[in-house]
């Protein structure tokens, strides 16, 4: 990046977003907690989509099926093959970049409106699939892994995923690599090709870069990203069912990447943490919880295009990555 | 029943699917061929004309045609002034941006869907046919509802093709099609045009809708299946292409029963999903030729 | 000297939007460290010929060869690498990025490793610097004056260091005093690429061109020294009597 940018307050910036999160496994109330958890994980699958978002402008209506790779490629591994934590983490994301490297060379044939319905259409596709073989995945009704198999154990340490200070810690683990991965790339000279591609295709071809390949390479690291949430959903919650797999789940994280910010680092983990909130208060006066995503969706784009921390940016902390 | 009549039976059942998807995915074809927006929202609005049809027909009394054909007329007026307003408040705004137009799409949809729960209920609900008179063929008898639904169908279709090559709306429509800022620079109001060509859209759909549900019932998701259905036929029949369209309704619609038969209907969607989605990815500039940014 | 081998040759080369002959049959050869300008009224296809040349647009028939090699097939970013750099007529500079970032951008690929940041760095600025940009490094290329925005694309294809520059109209809108800067950079650039121009501005044309190609209706013209040209006949009637 130009020399003007401040790689030192950048670095301290996301230091201490970790380190807060850290200490709020220690101050947090039982219930928020267990949000702050979930909603990790799910920033985890927001940045992912952010990075093909955001970063190189392709908008994918299909996430959902990158998430549920994982999801399915840990559960299943683990509840039918007896694998253990680490394999099935392995195999959820070993599944999402295979998906993500077939679907990326077929779907990168197209762009613009073209590329969101063929990314939604495969991922009807997988999802239709995880119903087809209800035997194995228990369709709609999902199944539960099994407490004992939720345990990690490396020589004389044991790790039990059910404990609440656990799932936390391993959550964070997950959200911070993936954080400073994506600050990383972003930063990188390959992140700055990204944002070209988004900004001027045909230009940076003229350049001399392969946009395609470029571009595969964005839905690879996004779809594996995706696949790492979905792996840890499996694994930490326990819980692994189709409804991960429904459009509404290649909905949201567009939501929640629109609202934090697309293009920002710390974006989606503020669209997440902030919708979800925003659900849970409303929750209680009524259960129109579809109607507030879609007046969030409108008025977004309506109004607030560039999301919270994307305006931030614009109007005061112009560094922001 | 023997194989022939057995067909037979498919074969009418199957065109009343096609008449009525051709209508839906009609409506889809007009609003992406003119103002180059994908609808995502275009399977509620056929939702919402059902569940009209519902409501409008449980209001009035006496033979049942009466308040069919009350819904026939009301329901898509209805309808069409909600997809007006939606463009005039949503749609105008985003300038038509490809993109963000799919995500405000998107919303609606949501928005739609999460009303017609809140005040419709998740019910599924019937509307008695206009007439119940049924059709003795030697093998069997055959509603004459559904065979009018065809007819109707038809009429509406051609009667659609006459606006749309013979008047001077559908030569203003066309040249809004062909280039927008050339129509504007002649004096058509383009605006004008967009918001008349959204509402219209959105009627098609809930005239389709309002046909259907003294076939199927009204419910409140019943508009996912016609908006896949209806992107399906877009794609394989090519847009802004009426034949296409009209041709694509009959094809989808009579293999959808065939397919249904030979295999389960999640396989049957399945493969349909997947052979759409690979036109797309191979043939993309014959279907949706410019829009593709 | 004189028998120098081309960096350059097309062969029947052709190009057809729909009945329409773009292209008409070119065989064009251009020599290592030349200046060329193709003219030619508006239509004549000189943007689509040189546009077969980067690969941004497929021929309908016939040959390319850069180097002795046969590059018809290759795609654009290929042949970008291997030293054809196109520069738009129609200024395509990132403007959301800064000026440089935009320079960044060619200058990291040309990078065998990509990731030593001092090299980067001294090679935008050299390249910011040659095209006088260097104070507005840190700026928007958005926020940028239209001259500023041209030199810009120019940086931007001479960070590719390219052996062939291709500049399509790139005079087109600058000031007098920006065209006399310009027609500087391009005779410095010159040193060390091969130059084809497009070029409506005569005076730019007859001030740089060491030979000129004059195309008219997808096919060569003409083809000569300034001299030669401006004594054709032929060009005359076809393009400099209506224009000049």
């Amino acid at each position: 990046m130009s020399p003007g940018n401040s790689p030192k307050k950048v670095y301290l910036l996301h230091a201490a977003v970790i380190a807060v999160l850290f200490a709020l496994n220690f101050m947090l109330p039982e219930y928020h907690h267990g949000v702050l958890a979930r909603v990790m994980v799910l920033a985890v699958f927001a940045m992912g989509y952010n990075i093909l978002f955001g970063y190189s402008g392709l908008l994918s209506l299909g996430h959902a099926m990158f998430f549920s790779a994982g999801l399915y490629g840990a559960g299943l591994t683990v509840s039918h093959l007896g694998w253990g934590m680490a394999a099935g983490f392995a195999a959820g994301i070993a599944s999402g970049a295979l998906l993500a490297l077939v679907i990326g060379v077929l779907a990168l044939r197209t762009t613009g409106v073209a590329f969101m319905i063929v990314t939604m259409m495969f991922a009807q596709v997988f999802y239709l699939l995880t119903l087809y073989f209800a035997e194995w995945t228990r369709g709609d009704e999902g199944f539960v892994l099994a407490q004992q198999a939720r345990r990690i154990d490396l020589g004389d340490l044991h790790f039990n995923l059910t404990d609440p200070a656990t799932r936390y810690m391993a959550a964070l683990a997950l959200f911070s690599v993936v954080l400073l991965a994506t600050l990383a790339i972003v930063r990188s000279a390959h992140g700055r090709v990204l944002v070209a591609i988004r900004e001027n295709e045909e230009r940076t071809r003229m350049l001399g870069y392969d946009t395609f390949a470029n571009k595969l390479a964005a839905v690879v690291v996004s779809g594996v990203i995706c696949a790492a949430a979905g792996a840890a959903y499996a694994l930490l919650f326990g819980y692994v069912g189709s409804t991960f797999a429904t459009v509404q789940y290649s909905i949201l994280p567009l939501l929640w990447v629109l609202l934090g910010g697309a293009a920002t680092t710390l974006g989606p983990l503020v669209g997440t943490l902030f919708m979800f909130y925003v659900v849970d208060i409303t929750s209680g006066y009524t259960s129109a919880y579809l109607l507030i995503v879609g007046v969030a969706l409108i008025l977004l784009v309506l109004y607030f295009p560039k999301g919270i921390l994307g305006t931030v940016r614009e109007r005061w902390i112009k560094w922001l990555p | 029943m023997s194989f022939g009549p057995h067909l037979l039976l498919a074969t009418l059942e199957g065109l009343v699917t096609s008449a009525v998807l051709a209508l839906t995915a009609l409506g889809l074809s007009l609003v992406f061929g003119v103002m180059r927006v994908v609808n995502v929202a275009h399977g509620e609005f056929f939702m919402l004309g059902a569940v009209l049809a519902w409501w409008i027909a449980s209001l009035a009394t006496g033979h049942p045609a009466v308040g069919f054909l009350l819904a026939l007329v009301v329901s898509p007026l209805i309808v069409g002034a909600v997809a007006l307003v939606a463009e005039r408040l949503v749609l105008r705004r985003l300038d038509y941006n490809p993109e963000a137009t799919i995500v405000a799409t998107i919303g609606m949809l949501y928005i739609i869907q999460q009303l017609a729960l809140t005040f419709y209920g998740p019910e599924a609900r019937p509307v008695e046919a206009p007439f119940s008179y049924r059709i003795l063929l030697p093998w069997f008898g055959y509603s004459g509802y559904k065979l009018s639904v065809i007819a109707f169908s038809a009429i509406l279709l051609l009667a659609t093709w006459f606006v749309l090559t013979r008047t001077k709306i559908g030569l203003v429509m066309r040249a809004t099609q062909y280039d927008r800022e050339t129509a504007q620079a002649f004096g058509i109001p383009v605006g004008r045009v967009y918001a008349g060509v959204f509402a219209l859209g959105a009627m098609l759909a809930a005239i389709a809708a309002v046909l259907i549900v003294p076939i199927q019932q009204a419910h409140y998701l019943m508009g996912l299946d016609p908006l896949l259905l209806s992107f399906i036929v877009v794609i394989i029949g090519g847009l802004g292409s009426l034949r296409g369209t009209v041709v694509a309704a009959v094809l989808i619609g009579l293999s959808d029963g065939i397919i249904s038969v030979f295999f389960s209907p999640t396989l049957a969607k399945i493969i349909a999903t997947l052979i759409v989605a690979m036109v797309l990815v191979f043939r993309p500039q014959g279907l949706f030729g410019t829009a593709a940014r | 000297m004189a028998a120098m081998t081309p960096l350059l040759t097309t062969r029947d080369l052709r190009k057809s939007y729909g009945g329409l002959r773009a292209v008409d049959g070119v065989d064009f050869a251009i020599v290592p460290g030349e200046i060329r300008a193709v003219i030619g009224p508006n239509g004549a296809g000189k943007t689509t010929f040189v546009s077969l040349i980067c690969g941004r647009v497929p021929p309908t028939s016939g040959q390319i060869v850069f180097d002795g090699n046969d590059i018809t097939d290759l795609p654009a970013h290929d042949r970008v690498r291997r030293g054809i750099a196109y520069t738009f007529q129609i200024t395509s500079v990132f403007s959301n990025l800064t000026a440089y970032d935009n320079v960044a951008l060619p200058v990291q690929r040309t990078l065998t490793d990509g990731r030593s940041k001092g090299r980067l760095h001294a090679g935008v600025m050299s390249a910011l610097e040659r095209t006088g940009l260097a104070d507005r490094a840190d700026t928007v290329a958005g926020a940028l004056s239209y001259g500023h925005q041209r030199l810009l694309e120019v940086a931007m294809g001479l960070a590719l260091r390219p052996r062939l520059l291709i500049l399509d109209e790139p005079t087109q809108g600058l000031s007098d005093g920006e065209i006399e800067g310009f027609m500087q950079l391009v005779r410095e650039i010159a040193r060390d690429a091969t130059v084809l121009l497009i070029e409506h501005n005569m005076q730019v044309v007859m001030g740089l061109a060491d030979r000129i190609t004059v195309m008219n209706t997808g096919k060569i013209l003409a083809e000569g020294t300034p001299e030669q040209i401006r004594a054709n006949a032929e060009v005359q009637r076809a393009y400099l009597g209506t224009e000049a």
